[in-house]
């Protein structure tokens, strides 16, 4: 997994509430192997019109097709567990995005790939999300390590995030290898557990 | 062990899967996993770091969102699409490579992973699932701490048997009162999610109690589990009671003689304790539930049927109005006018929400009284649903009445496997999402209750299940 420690980047506002899953990867383009196809498809319904041919959607012009920076309104990411909406953020080169609140499942993927998903209240969001309408490609700024957001005028904003997320994502470490360290607890534990439970066992 | 202190079931489910904690993240002990043909993202992953399955016999795949829900006499080598093939294929061939069971597309009990887990007795109540899928909630039916993880989590379930886990608040949601006529789960959890939201449980596991509850048969409770999710809560879940173990006895995986009488003393203490504390508490009349229906493009635009298309330029919010205004666009709809005037030109009736056996029942009661103004398919939730709606000849009502019966699997709820809503038309539908494009680029989904959308199949428009069958 790629670490994130500091990002600036240009950052595009999306003041639409629910943004589900469904919308950041179409359920048709589930099947496509993890790779760099996963670009074009983030927000491929609303980018191309049925024919092919892309439409206005922010995304696909200057500045916002470089943008590294979401910043949204309420339940980003909400719907479908699946894991490809975050294969396409990274694809596109979105490394964070900046929201009031989460889907629960799209914001433990996006830690598992190296994105940060960055829980700000909702009046610092829509006010960074106003700033940046009003000069749009402007950057916006993200240390990790000091839990802050700098925006487009400046203004310093903090954040809150789990220590191990922090520490996961600041060091790029893969889950696996941190459990597979327990492994002698986990068979302690399973087998306090099977005995308690004789009527598991079967399956166990 | 808390000593004294009454406990929840979401705290006894927790401390007893809780292996460790580190850095405020506990490491929790995982009973079954559920996979599907998207998880294959998780058993390449797996491949390519050469890590193999710690415990494949807890691990269960199933072939249904890419499935198709007829013609199906060749296998999979006849799914004329290739990418949906090999989506097919390539499972059942992960599957095998890994070691794990796997419901493939010509077993006998084929069907949608939140169907067929229950139906064979390895949803039992006390234990940790994890699937796949956000609908993984459904098994909190049986009184199980069942989440939804995405592909990496999965890996992780897979090569670990444990998930790293932040202990969810808990919320409690109880529902007291007769349901009325007419009205099923899918209103109940319908009418829940419009009062508290979409994203009302964010960051809560939620028990489901009262009295409205308790009267639910397994299957409406696991309608209303199912759909936790679009509440914002990864998990929902019921305690196990009489009807529970009833319906777990005898299964294939169910425990057996001695074993069986164990395992009845182990769930008989699960429930929560009296005066187990919440972090949240909602209290929902079920007197006040009418057959619901939503009307635009999150679940939590639901409306009872007697309702209107709400008008924006009646909201003060100015968010709320956007929002509003965006979903009305969207399902091009006006405001004011009565739900019961929205023609479709679709019913769905299937998905892991409504396609048990008793929702084939209530819509093949109302099926009865008419015929299909408009296509309607009706999409059992695995062989076993289809087989049992046969032997009590659902099937001919529904045929009589124009309704095509098809083959399981998730089919137009997802829209994954070839089935799906051409742009611009509006669908009658039983399963979960009306999200914008989820039934198909430019489709248009109102979800409703299985008898309702069998009777907007009858009308060709929503209308009042109760009119048809008073
Ligand atoms: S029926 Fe729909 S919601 Fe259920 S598992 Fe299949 S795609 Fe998901």
């Amino acid at each position: 997994m790629q670490a994130f420690t500091t990002l600036t980047a240009i950052a595009v506002p999306m003041h639409e509430a629910n943004i589900d899953t469904n919308q950041l990867c179409p359920t048709r383009f589930n099947k496509v192997p993890r790779g760099p196809k996963y670009r074009e498809i983030l927000f491929y319904d609303s980018r191309f019109r049925p024919d092919g041919t892309p439409t206005e959607f922010m995304l696909n012009a200057a500045p916002y097709d470089q943008s590294g920076i979401i910043v949204a309104d309420r339940n980003f990411g909400c719907g479908s567990s699946r894991e490809t909406a975050v294969y396409a953020l990274y694809e596109f080169g979105i490394r964070c995005v900046i929201a009031p609140s989460f889907g629960d499942i799209f914001a433990a993927n996006c830690a598992k790939n190296g994105l940060l998903a960055l829980t700000l209240p909702e009046e610092e969001c829509a006010a960074i999300r106003r700033q940046l309408q009003d000069k749009p490609g402007t950057k916006v700024s993200v240390d990790l390590a000091a839990q802050t957001v700098t925006d487009v005028e400046g203004k310093v904003h903090s954040f809150e995030i789990h220590e191990v997320r922090k520490r996961c994502l600041l060091e790029g470490l893969d889950d696996i290898a941190r459990t597979q360290q327990y492994a002698a607890k986990i068979e302690g534990f399973e087998k306090g557990y099977y005995k308690d439970r004789p009527w598991l066992t079967a399956r166990a | 062990m808390t000593g004294n202190t009454p406990q929840s079931i979401i705290g006894k489910l927790w401390d007893s899967h809780h292996i460790l904690t580190d850095e405020g993240e506990s490491l929790m002990y995982v009973d079954v996993a559920l996979a599907q043909e998207n998880t294959l993202h998780a058993f390449t992953a797996l491949d390519k770091s050469g890590r193999k399955a710690r415990k494949p016999q807890q691990i269960f795949a199933f072939t249904d969102h890419y499935v198709p829900t007829t013609g199906r006499a060749k296998g999979p080598a006849g799914i004329p699409d290739a990418g949906i093939r090999n989506m097919v294929i390539d499972l059942q061939d992960m599957a095998a490579k890994f070691g794990v069971t796997l419901f493939g597309m010509a077993h006998e009990q084929q069907g949608i992973m939140h169907i067929v887990p229950p139906e064979q007795g390895i949803i039992q109540p006390g234990l940790f699932v994890i699937g796949n899928d956000s609908h993984t909630s459904t098994h909190g039916a049986f009184g199980c701490l069942a989440y939804g993880v995405g592909a990496s989590e999965f890996a992780h379930v897979m090569a670990t048997q444990t998930l790293w886990q932040r202990k969810p608040k808990a919320m409690r949601i109880t529902i007291d009162g007769e349901l009325g006529f007419g009205v099923s789960a899918k209103d109940l959890i319908l009418a829940l999610i419009a009062k508290i939201g979409v994203d009302g449980a964010t960051g809560h596991a939620i028990e489901y109690a009262g009295s409205t509850i308790r009267k639910l048969g397994m299957e409406g409770r696991m309608t209303v589990c199912n759909m936790s999710i679009e509440a914002g809560g990864r998990v929902g879940l019921i305690a196990p009671d009489e009807k529970t173990y009833a319906y777990v006895e005898g299964r294939p995986y169910a425990p057996k003689g001695k074993a069986w009488e164990q395992a009845l003393d182990g769930w008989r203490a699960l429930a929560s304790d009296d005066g187990a504390k919440f972090d949240r508490e909602v209290a929902l009349d079920a007197v006040q539930i009418a057959p619901t229906a939503t009307w635009g493009i999150t679940p939590e635009h639901a409306l009872p049927i007697t309702g209107v298309v709400p008008d924006p330029a009646a909201v003060k919010d100015d968010k709320k109005r956007a929002e509003l205004e965006t979903a009305l666009d969207y399902m091009a709809l006006r405001p004011g006018m009565a739900l019961q005037d929205i023609k479709l030109d679709r019913v769905f009736i299937g998905s892991c929400t409504n396609a048990r056996i008793e929702d084939l029942r209530a819509a093949a009661e109302v099926a009865k009284r008419g015929k299909a103004k408009i296509t309607t398919w009706v999409v059992p939730g695995s062989m076993a649903v289809k087989r049992q709606a046969e032997v009590e000849g659902l099937d001919q009502v529904f045929i009589k009445a124009g309704f095509e019966w098809r083959d399981p699997g998730c089919s137009m709820c997802t829209a994954i496997n070839g089935d799906y809503l051409q742009p611009g038309e509006r669908c009658a539908s039983t399963s979960n999402r009306n999200f914008r494009n989820r039934q198909g680029p430019g489709g248009r989904t109102h979800l409703v209750s299985p008898a309702m959308a069998a009777a907007a199949a009858i009308k060709g428009h929503l209308t009042d299940v109760r009119e048809l069958i008073r």
